[in-house]
């Protein structure tokens, strides 16, 4: 690969997201963690927009950014929870075997994208456009609402159930003479 | 892939004059802000230093950063650095989207007047928007303390609450032009097809939405000097105070910015072309009706301000989700219907 901007924004990119994911995991304060969670989705979406996702890109921002981790940040504020010491557990035979599965799991996957893609060779001319026209709204908005119509509508169900749920939850005392009062 | 560097040198003198006239703009907002509701209250307002005051801005910073910086004990010293510093950032990335004229020619080169043309320009916003609520949110946890903390949960539900009507009053216009470039839905917008005409409705919902992300009165509830005693910002001092009073300030303008680009024609003149003029002057009278569009709303900023009381925190909740909310859906759905039957008509 020549050395070219593109490159050296990736490494970059790509090194600061993996230092942040495993602070993520470190790091013993919550609030601390999350904030590097934060950095890490910032991360991903830039490197979103070097392969010419901008439409993706955009969207890890808003949902993952600026919605899903403003809630995670604020249940963590409200409970308050401090360093947690407790969360240090000493050796147990259930780490050993995360430890010896999680080897597992990346050997599998790196064996089946060694054999997998390595007699594939791809040939780069149009692919770059190509990527151009699938990065932009209209093109997923087109395939979305034509051959993928019924997975979009199927999730849209399932978000509508999951959000009546959770108003139901939020109900905590279903009173039919006066719903006003609690 | 070759490097142009031409064209990065352009683009950062691009940033470089965008931030210098943003940041004197934040400055001489606060002067106007001041010497604006000093006349509404019949006052006089700040005077004293050099002609008619317009000095004090100079004067106000260097008085701020020679305060002490004070941090509270039991504080977290990096995410309470950390949080003025996201405000100010969000705030001033806002304005790399927002075009301020049509191309102009320098030097034998088509310079676009527009630091980032990028495809998905309204999303941009939206998403640098939402962005916002962390530099509140990070400095009321962080500063320990129970005014801070309650200023910023506020705030971040009000903000929370009034993306969403502001982002479904957006859809109208995305809608209307089938694109997020902010450069072609300015272009759509000659002669009187302003979008304040075209979606009234839209217009207003997004103006209370961007009322309310800016925190400014009737809006305001997370710095209610009454209840919270600065909400927020309560426990900062120094330049890090001045870090949240610029980006409140900075969101003003950029706000005014997006209402003038996305509701108010942007730099389009009516009817400019007709006139023959030469196209160097042409450009530069659209920079000028870009900036006096902005200067006007900026001033509407201010007028509704000293001029309606603040908003009790049910009545905000309240307005937010059961007027605005219902109000944009409205708009939405009116105009993809109006759209459609356009299409095939």
């Amino acid at each position: 690969m020549d050395l070219s901007l593109i490159s050296i924004l990736f490494v970059i990119l790509a090194v600061i997201s993996i230092f942040s994911a495993l602070m993520l995991i470190t790091r013993k304060n919550p609030v601390t963690s999350a904030l590097y969670l934060i950095l890490n989705f910032f991360t991903v979406s830039g490197i979103y927009l070097l392969l010419k996702a901008q439409f993706i890109a955009i969207i890890q921002v808003m949902v993952y950014m600026g919605a899903i981790m403003v809630l995670f940040l604020f249940v963590i504020m409200l409970l308050n929870l401090r360093d947690e010491k407790n969360l240090t557990e000493s050796f147990s035979f259930k780490k050993l075997t995360s430890v010896l599965l999680s080897i597992t799991f990346f050997v599998l996957i790196g064996t089946t994208f060694y054999f997998g893609f390595s007699n594939i060779n791809p040939s780069r001319q149009g692919v770059e456009e190509k990527t151009v026209e699938i990065g932009k709204a209209t093109f997923l908005g087109e395939k979305l609402f034509t051959e993928f119509a019924m997975p979009v509508l199927i999730a849209g169900i399932l978000l509508l159930v999951a959000i009546i749920g959770a108003v139901v939850l939020a109900k905590k005392k279903f009173d039919p003479v006066s719903p006003d009062k609690e | 892939m070759t490097v142009n560097w031409i064209e990065i040198l352009i683009t950062v003198i691009k940033i470089l004059l965008v931030q210098i006239i943003l940041l004197t703009g934040v400055a001489y907002t606060v002067y106007t802000e001041r010497r604006v509701s000093a006349f509404i209250q019949n006052r006089i307002g700040p005077n004293r230093v050099g002609p008619a005051g317009l000095l004090q801005p100079i004067v106000d910073v260097v008085k701020l950063l020679m305060k002490e910086d004070i941090v509270p004990n039991q504080a977290n010293r990096f995410i309470h650095s950390l949080a003025p510093a996201i405000s100010v950032g969000v705030a001033l990335c806002t304005v790399a989207v927002i075009p301020f004229g049509d191309k102009i020619i320098l030097f034998g080169r088509e310079i676009k007047l527009q630091i980032a043309s990028v495809n998905i320009g309204v999303l941009y916003i939206l998403a640098l928007v939402s962005l916002g609520v962390y530099g509140i949110t990070l400095s009321g946890w962080s500063s320990n303390s129970k005014y801070s903390l309650l200023g910023g949960l506020r705030a971040s539900a009000q903000m929370i609450s009034y993306e969403l009507s502001m982002g479904l009053s957006l859809l109208g216009i995305v809608l209307i032009n089938g694109t997020f470039e902010l450069d072609t839905i300015v272009l759509n917008q000659y002669g009187w097809k302003w979008n304040i005409i075209l979606q009234p409705i839209g217009f207003i919902t997004f103006l209370v939405a961007a009322f309310a992300e800016t925190n400014r009165t009737p809006f305001d509830l997370p710095e209610a000097e009454q209840e919270l005693v600065g909400g927020y910002h309560t426990e900062y001092s120094s330049m890090k105070f001045a870090l949240f009073f610029l980006a409140e300030y900075a969101n003003v303008i950029v706000s005014a910015c997006i209402i003038t680009t996305l509701y108010l024609g942007g730099w389009q003149f009516p009817y400019l072309q007709t006139f023959g003029i030469s196209p160097m002057i042409m450009s530069i009278l659209q920079i000028l009706t870009f900036l006096i569009k902005a200067i006007f709303v900026v001033l509407f900023f201010i007028w509704i301000r000293w001029t309606i009381p603040r908003f009790r925190y049910d009545q905000l909740m309240s307005l937010g989700w059961k007027i605005m909310l219902p109000a944009s859906l409205l708009n939405l759905v009116v105009t993809s219907i109006i759209v459609l039957l356009l299409k095939y008509n």
